[in-house]
């Protein structure tokens, strides 16, 4: 497929498709005993990029429920969409295997309130687990308590497994994409995405411009 | 005039908000790319309980359906595990950029003046607990289901993300005093 869009072929300049090919760990190209040094690698970069983008600020992250801080829309909404369309150009260069990268399964019941109950915990903590670590780690303690939080909540919901164990795999859509939901490719998704993302960072701008005008009070921390 | 340069000077730098997302695009990418998987954070917590409860009481983590799934059949720690080495980073990672914009600090709460400590500590609490149980039920928190499930074209990742903020923006109005 290479050949028909570019005039020279990679293999021109010594590369060969097969050594590219990712995902790299699947494929066993890179072994495992380097796993856990790339997931430090790759763990220590999301911290930085989180506490950089301002995350670790539950008054900065809660700002997206009432209009005086939209960051947590803008960083999503890039993030999602940068890797929707890499991915998408990754695999159309041949350069990872999509079949091989790993599509979370979809249990649409226990999915359903996961998200519920999440949201609750959002809006009530102003944070998530990975944003709670970040500020933990600067020195935050209603971080550390968030953190601690989530620890007792996942104690607690295996303590009670056995209640809700029919409930958890109930509605099992197995590793169902959005395109094939849909019944569009992931192209058409990809786009929807983008086309949305611009829509929100332009709306949303308004509307913080305007809601911040009116509070005086809040200092960004 | 005097507050107002205080107030600029204390306020915090951060990262452009679509340079940062455009950051962790490329990591999310890189990361499909190296390990046929996205970033996550609760998946980490998950195994530290499944371990704390396996060392405390071995025969009550064996034997309930939920704890015995995530321990390895071959006896050893639930912590020699990618999500682990993935959230040490995560919290290493936060303290260098605390470190490197100058917010690295004193232990602090920080909250809405109209609420006390104690009013955001209980808060706290309550939210971490919330995306414990929730994070379980979701398949993955924020970072593993919404963001990087949603960017892998998971269905399910995509449910997570549109009930995660649309029931937040659903009852903002109730918890609007822990924030405005």
């Amino acid at each position: 497929m290479l050949d028909t869009f570019l005039p020279i072929s990679l293999e021109n300049y010594g590369f060969n498709k097969i050594d590219i090919m990712g995902p790299l760990i699947p494929l066993e190209i890179i072994t495992g005993q380097w796993d856990f040094v790339i997931a430090l690698l790759i763990g220590s970069a999301f911290g930085f990029i989180l506490e950089a983008s301002g995350f670790s600020s539950s008054r900065n992250i809660a700002g997206v429920f009432y209009g005086y801080n939209f960051v947590v829309l803008r960083v999503f909404f890039t993030a999602m969409i940068v890797a929707m369309v890499g991915y998408l150009y990754f695999s159309y260069m041949g350069w990872v295997d999509m079949n091989l990268v790993f599509v979370l399964p979809t249990y649409l019941n226990s999915m359903l309130l996961g998200g519920f109950i999440m949201g609750l915990g959002f809006v009530i903590g102003g944070f998530c687990p990975g944003t709670s670590y970040t500020a933990a780690a600067i020195g935050k303690i209603d971080g550390i308590v968030f953190a601690g939080g989530v620890f007792v909540g996942i104690f607690l919901f295996s303590e009670f497994f056995p209640l809700y164990e029919g409930f958890y795999t109930e509605n099992d859509l197995g590793n169902i994409t959005i395109g094939e939901m849909f019944g569009v490719s992931n192209e058409i998704v990809t786009f929807a995405f983008v086309v949305v993302a611009v829509i929100a960072f332009y709306v949303t701008w308004l509307i913080e411009k305007k809601v911040r005008k009116n509070m005086t009070e809040y200092k960004f921390e | 005039m005097m507050d107002k340069k205080i107030d600029a000077k204390k306020r915090p730098v951060y990262i452009n908000p679509y340079f940062g997302g455009l950051l962790l695009g490329l990591l999310i990418l890189a990361s499909f790319y190296i390990a046929g998987r996205g970033l996550s954070a609760s998946g980490s917590a998950k195994l530290a309980v499944v371990e704390v409860v396996h060392i405390v009481a071995p025969e009550h983590a064996e034997n309930n359906a939920y704890y015995s799934k995530f321990l390895p059949e071959d006896g050893s720690s639930p912590l020699f595990n990618w999500l682990i080495f993935g959230a040490i980073g995560t919290f290493f990672g936060g303290m260098l950029s605390g470190a490197v914009y100058g917010r690295l600090g004193k232990l602090r709460i920080e909250k809405s003046p109209k609420i006390s400590n104690r009013t955001r500590l209980i808060a706290a609490a309550v939210g971490g607990i919330l995306f414990g149980i929730g994070s379980q039920f979701g398949r993955g928190c924020s970072s593993g289901a919404a963001l990087s499930g949603t960017s892998a074209f998971s269905f399910g990742g995509l449910i997570v993300m549109a009930l995660m903020f649309g029931v937040g923006y659903v009852f903002a109005y109730f918890f609007r005093k822990l924030w405005i």
